[in-house]
């Protein structure tokens, strides 16, 4: 077992438990910035493609995770964060600047559902949400100038400063630096007051509020927050398929992202990440085991369907805590080498409470 | 005539959550899928098989039952008492691995179903009837009859509402709760299988079929979650809806089952003969 000895309070908040975390963090850094030189161009987009997953998954999560508001509809703030990176660079504007507008006008728009979803809870938010979503694609399928009359929409490859940004090791590089900054601001977030805030909210609503949570702004500014970072990663989405139909940001997508979050482990940063990671990864894993399978069931797009629901499925039944669980479990067995018991992990089963009053 | 049969069936998916949200608490967002994977049996029982329309229904209802069970029995069992959002959850990943599966086994080609009822128009009341309309809105009231007849007149239907609303109170008062579960489950498969046969004169049978969950949304929740009239009214309504739309607006019509939902959420969330809410502390 280790142990931490604290010697000042300060050491509640630390960003990382242990010292020697910060090695192991510092070598992944490392080696991430490595990656360009190091493998092919194919799988450099690839883990461009994962970073870029890997911000919109930590959005979800600081709303569904952490604020415990379910979205099903996160793929729409993906889509407006798209629109509006196309439209910007369309118009001239230098990358910094359409990127900071795809994260604000994106969070914009999360306010403005924000506000009227503050009377809903549980299971009507998450109807809510994927009402909007399929109202916001339907809008920018068919509204000339939201799309700017065209059905696929390109969008053009910034430079700055000589490097192309909207593909190869530069986008490589941006996606990588905006997951470790989005990261990093989640994380101070979680340990300030507000984050604190959030996650009373998830936990009990009514003791938050008697504990003189605002409830409203709360709410409110997680929906704004996780939408912003959701526009954020809709932007550097747009770069990754260069034409951009309302189409490609269907349910499917929203649903996809709250898989990546609960295949991560709901409630943790890191669960988000490896969420996206193992997402990520899973689409040119099954796209390479298709090959040995027979023709007949190869070639149908159900697999990928059916694997996608059967994951979900099992973890929601077997490792409720996710990845980030497992993990954590695996940490505690070593750690407590001859002592661990399954039960150290086990969740107390409540009765069921109801939503309904009679 | 044709909203109100196309809202039949958004009224029937409406009452399939209804059923498992009164009793169970989940909302059960494979429903869409579960009909669309009844339809899909129907067309195998009457089209390579060559079964009789009827016996194909009757079979088909009673394999989606099996199927409703057997969920229930297998995957929705172990989550009795953890937070709802595991339920969503779950029943999503049941609804991906139902439509992933259909299609290994479907494929997703749309085909027709083939009914016994004529496509000519019928003169009922004054009014010019498709015949294959009037079979869906008869279909759905008379199962909507059935239903009330068992929850209102039948030992099992007592013990289902009692269940339904208190699941300690009824587990006290030796009433089977798991097996209700299990039983409400299968009805509310069943039901959603019997859409999906319905629905064929409408729209063809393909994999597309689970956007229907959507409309059901829509449905349940104007008629107020956990009604069950309300369903069918919801559905009623949303179908003629849809219907008026598409004659002004056709490209809104896709989406107006959505403003509705919103504006119902967001105007009067009990819904039109929901219950009123409140929360204990």
């Amino acid at each position: 077992m280790r142990y931490v000895f604290k010697t000042s309070h300060d050491q509640d908040i630390d960003l990382l438990r242990h010292k020697s975390d910060w090695g192991w963090y510092a070598a992944l850094i490392a080696l991430l910035a490595a990656a360009p030189a190091l493998l092919p161009a194919y799988y450099v987009g690839e883990l461009a493609f994962v970073f870029v997953l890997a911000i919109a998954s930590v959005g979800l999560m600081l709303l569904t995770g952490f604020t415990g508001l379910v979205s099903l509809g996160h793929g729409a703030f993906l889509l407006i964060g798209a629109y509006i990176e196309a439209h910007a660079l369309r118009a001239g504007l230098p990358l910094p600047v359409s990127l900071a507008l795809a994260t604000l006008g994106t969070g914009a728009v999360g306010i403005l559902l924000g506000l009227p979803a503050l009377r809903l809870t549980g299971l009507y938010l998450a109807i809510a949400t994927l009402a909007f979503s399929g109202i916001v694609e339907h809008l920018f399928a068919h509204w000339k100038f939201l799309s700017a009359g065209e059905t696929f929409l390109t969008v053009p490859n910034p430079r700055l400063g000589g490097v192309r940004f909207g593909s190869g090791p530069g986008y490589y590089y941006l996606a990588l630096a905006l997951l470790a900054g989005t990261v990093l601001v989640c994380l101070n977030l979680l340990r300030s007051p507000t984050g604190r805030a959030f996650i009373a909210l998830r936990d009990s609503p009514i003791a938050a509020e008697t504990l003189g949570v605002a409830l409203a702004r709360t709410k409110t500014m997680a929906f704004a927050l996780s939408a912003a970072i959701g526009g954020l990663a809709g932007a550097l989405y747009a770069h990754k398929i260069s034409t951009l139909t309302a189409e490609s940001f269907n349910v499917l997508l929203s649903l996809e992202l709250l898989m990546m979050v609960v295949v991560g482990g709901l409630g943790s940063i890191k669960g988000a990440v490896l969420g996206a990671v193992f997402l990520g990864l899973l689409d040119p894993a099954i796209a390479r085991f298709k090959d040995y399978l027979p023709p007949a069931i190869g070639a149908q797009s159900g697999l990928q369907l059916a694997l996608y629901g059967l994951i979900l499925v099992f973890f929601v039944l077997f490792e409720p805590l996710g990845l980030a669980g497992r993990w954590a479990k695996i940490k505690a067995y070593f750690q407590a080498f001859p002592i661990y018991r399954r039960a150290m992990f086990k969740r107390t089963k409540a009765y069921m409470t109801s939503e309904r009053m009679r | 005539m044709n909203g109100l049969a196309v809202g039949a069936i958004y009224g029937l998916t409406a009452l399939g959550f209804v059923l498992i949200y009164k009793a169970t608490e989940v909302v059960n967002f494979a429903q869409g899928d579960l009909l669309m994977l009844g339809a899909f049996i129907a067309w195998t029982l009457v089209v390579p098989l060559g079964l009789p329309y009827v016996l194909a229904l009757v079979l088909t209802i009673a394999a989606m039952a099996a199927v409703g069970a057997g969920l229930d029995r297998f995957v929705m069992r172990p989550i009795i008492g953890q937070p709802h959002f595991a339920g969503i959850m779950l029943t999503i990943g049941l609804a991906f691995s139902i439509r992933g599966i259909a299609s290994l086994v479907w494929g997703p080609q749309e085909r027709g179903l083939p009914t016994p009822f004529a496509q000519q128009p019928r003169n009922v009341g004054g009014v010019l009837v498709q015949e294959s309309m009037l079979a869906i809105a008869a279909g759905t009231a008379l199962l909507c009859a059935v239903l009330y007849l068992f929850f209102r007149h039948t030992r099992l239907g007592v013990a289902m509402q009692a269940a339904s609303q208190n699941q300690l109170a009824a587990y006290l008062m030796a009433i089977p709760v798991k097996s209700v579960f299990t039983l409400t489950w299968a009805i509310a498969a069943a039901v959603s299988g019997i859409a999906g046969v319905l629905i064929a004169p409408l729209l063809a049978v393909e994999l597309n079929l689970w956007i229907i969950v959507l409309k059901g949304f829509a449905a349940a929740v104007l008629g107020g979650f956990g009604s069950i009239p309300g369903a069918i009214l919801g559905g009623l309504l949303i179908g003629v809806a849809e219907q008026l739309v598409g004659v002004y607006e056709p490209s809104a019509k896709g989406i107006t089952a959505y403003v509705v939902l919103l504006v119902v959420l967001f105007a009067f969330p009990r819904g039109l003969l929901g219950e009123p809410q409140g929360k204990r502390v």
